[in-house]
């Protein structure tokens, strides 16, 4: 187990390296600077900025003094917002799209994981089929549109919830709603298939015949078995679900950091874009990297591979 | 030699599906052998389970439907897709306008039906680009095995755990928005789950002995591979061919209702999404349709794949 975990560790850092490297040199090849404007910039005013922010010295140089303020935490100053750094800046952003995407997964959760159940339990009644239909429709309507829907209905019509923002309690529902939705459909497909193929097979026959309940099998013993493909998929969906908020973020106005990723492209605030990235990389690797230990934990065939 | 390694792994999928027996089971050259076994090769006994799947038939239908529209549709109006009304501004669905227009007077089925041509379009190519690269990099890792394989692998699953949407952003921001960059960039993400695919299926057929035979017969390895093995792989490569075209379409609308895909005054889908979206409390039908037709086409292409998922008896080897 700590052989498995010391190497898809290794794995994740290398990986996070090379996104560090690529976007650090993607960023210096671009055409057109942080710097180029519609009006001209003196060019003593020009090189003034790019030394003060290093970007005048070689380009080697420059992401060697990247790197090692990296490690140290540091991402540097934002070159739009001058006066602050990019850590402030991800600070004050990163918890808004966190708790929205902790509230979107535990929607995904609750509702994938209940239809799935219930699905498989009662296999090839309407209740299968219409928990799978509804899958099938939540896999196809993408969140642009449920979003702006969901907004004119329930916001704008029936007024409910309002149309936008971050402030109450109640502006959070709508959100996660709309982007958990998207990631119930496909873990409730996941743990429909899982646990029809475990209750299925033979330990399930004998736990019935030596009287368990049904509530007993399904919960004590499928569940575990049943739920490793959702476990293994929980990775995919997180990120999934962080980068989603790119456009839920930009529906409901909410001050997260994929609008601020998406505006500091834009801006090409260099080293925003590049904090950001990072960020979201070592987010995701992260969480990549705890669905594979949960899902070896859940089943000694994976580590053993 | 090299495939000593695999000798012991378990032939993935290998077993649920009689017809890897048949090596010249290629779907596309059964309909003119001669012998008579009419009925009886994998194409045709797909095609039939296909056709009796209510669902999937639906989805192919539709999807032609919608195709077809979008292809003539255009030709036959009156109006052009950039042809602006600004006296008339946005109008309600009626007989004039059958959708309603815009803000600026322009005809939304038109509008409609060019921006379905760029969407599948985007869909259809980016696809191509995937499949292209998934197919070979996954039928030479299959193939080769050993070492060359595990890197190969290794490599898909680093490339798997990347953010690719922060970086599809980022291409479009930086190098301009144009289409091709557009579809070359989603084309370039979505090939790894094809990857994978191929290579699970051809680690199982590459020890059938018809590839022992090929091999006996001193055929060359690229020609027992991409001729002998890969048309078995056929139905796998179909079925997720179908399922990456809504995902592809899906990213093209994403990027392009974001601001960073198709540009105004052109329209595709996800502009159109995005334009509604923005006047929907004054303009509804300016979200309802563009988001209706898009909702359908995804519907029909994933009903129609999983059809294609049953009929060929694919086991799904990424998840």
């Amino acid at each position: 187990m700590l052989r498995f975990v010391t190497s898809r560790l290794l794995q994740s850092l290398l990986a996070l390296y090379l996104i560090v490297t690529a976007t650090f040199f993607m960023l210096r090849f671009v055409p057109g600077g942080p710097f180029a404007t519609e009006k001209a910039v003196p060019k003593e005013i020009l090189r003034n900025l790019e030394a003060h922010y290093g970007l005048d010295r070689p380009l080697p140089r420059q992401y060697l003094a990247y790197l090692g303020s990296l490690v140290r935490g540091d991402l540097g100053p934002s070159f739009k917002y001058s006066t602050r750094t990019v850590n402030e800046i991800l600070a004050e952003k990163l918890p808004v799209s966190l708790e929205l995407g902790l509230w979107s997964l535990l929607v995904a959760l609750l509702i994938g994981l209940s239809l799935g159940i219930v699905a498989a339990v009662r296999h090839n009644t309407w209740a299968d089929y219409a928990a799978t239909a509804a899958g099938t429709i939540g896999l196809s309507v993408p969140t642009f549109v449920i979003g702006p829907l969901a907004v004119l209905a329930l916001a704008i019509h029936a007024g409910w919830f309002s149309a936008s923002g971050w402030d109450l309690p109640s502006d959070r529902v709508l959100p996660a709603l709309v982007l958990g939705l998207a990631y119930a459909a496909p873990i409730s497909r996941l743990t429909r298939a899982g646990m029809l193929e475990i209750l299925h097979q033979d330990f399930i026959r004998t736990a019935r015949a030596k009287g368990a309940s049904e509530a007993r099998v399904v919960f004590k013993h499928a569940l575990r078995g049943g739920l490793l493909p959702v476990v293994a998929y929980l990775g995919p969906a997180t990120a999934g679900i962080l980068t989603g908020s790119f456009v839920i973020e930009t529906i409901f106005q909410i001050p997260g950091l994929g609008r601020e990723f998406v505006t500091s492209a834009f801006n090409r605030d260099y080293t925003l874009v590049l904090g950001t990235v990072i960020l979201y990389a070592a987010l995701i690797l992260a969480l990549n990297l705890l669905a594979d230990i949960a899902q070896a934990w859940m089943n000694p065939k994976v580590r053993l591979e | 030699m090299l495939e000593d390694q695999e000798q012991h792994r378990p032939a993935i999928g290998a077993e649920s599906r009689g017809e890897f027996e048949d090596p010249r089971s290629d779907p596309s050259d059964s309909s003119d052998r001669s012998e008579p076994d009419r009925g009886s090769s994998p194409g045709r006994d797909a095609w039939r389970r296909l056709r009796r799947n209510r669902l999937a038939a639906f989805g192919g239908c539709a999807l032609l439907a919608v195709a077809a529209a979008c292809l003539v549709g255009p030709l036959l109006s009156g109006f052009g897709y950039e042809q602006q009304d600004l006296g008339l501004g946005a109008s309600a669905p009626g007989a004039r306008h059958w959708l309603g227009t815009d803000t600026l007077g322009r005809d939304l089925l038109v509008r409609l039906l060019s921006g379905g041509r760029i969407s599948l379009a985007v869909g259809l190519s980016a696809t191509v680009v995937a499949l292209t690269i998934g197919v070979v990099f996954g039928a030479v890792a299959g193939y080769a095995g050993s070492v060359l394989d595990a890197a190969m692998m290794r490599m898909v699953d680093i490339l798997y755990s990347l953010p690719f949407t922060v970086f599809v952003i980022l291409l479009t921001v930086f190098f301009g928005r144009n289409i091709i960059l557009l579809f070359v960039a989603i084309g370039a993400v979505e090939w790894l789950t094809m990857a994978r695919i191929v290579r699970a299926e051809v680690l199982a057929l590459k020890r059938m002995e018809f590839v022992e035979a090929a091999r006996a017969l001193g055929f060359s390895r690229g020609r027992i591979l991409f001729r002998h093995i890969l048309p078995n792989v056929v139905g796998p490569i179909i079925v997720y061919t179908t399922l990456t075209i809504p995902s592809v379409m899906l990213l093209e609308a994403f990027l392009s209702f974001l601001g960073l895909g198709v540009q105004p005054p052109m329209s595709s889908w996800g502009v159109l999404i995005k334009e509604g979206a923005a006047s929907m409390e004054e303009y509804p039908w300016m979200l309802i349709f563009p988001g209706g037709i898009f909702s359908l086409t995804l519907f029909s292409l994933n009903f129609l794949g999983d059809g294609l998922r049953d009929a060929f008896d694919v086991r799904s080897a990424s998840d």
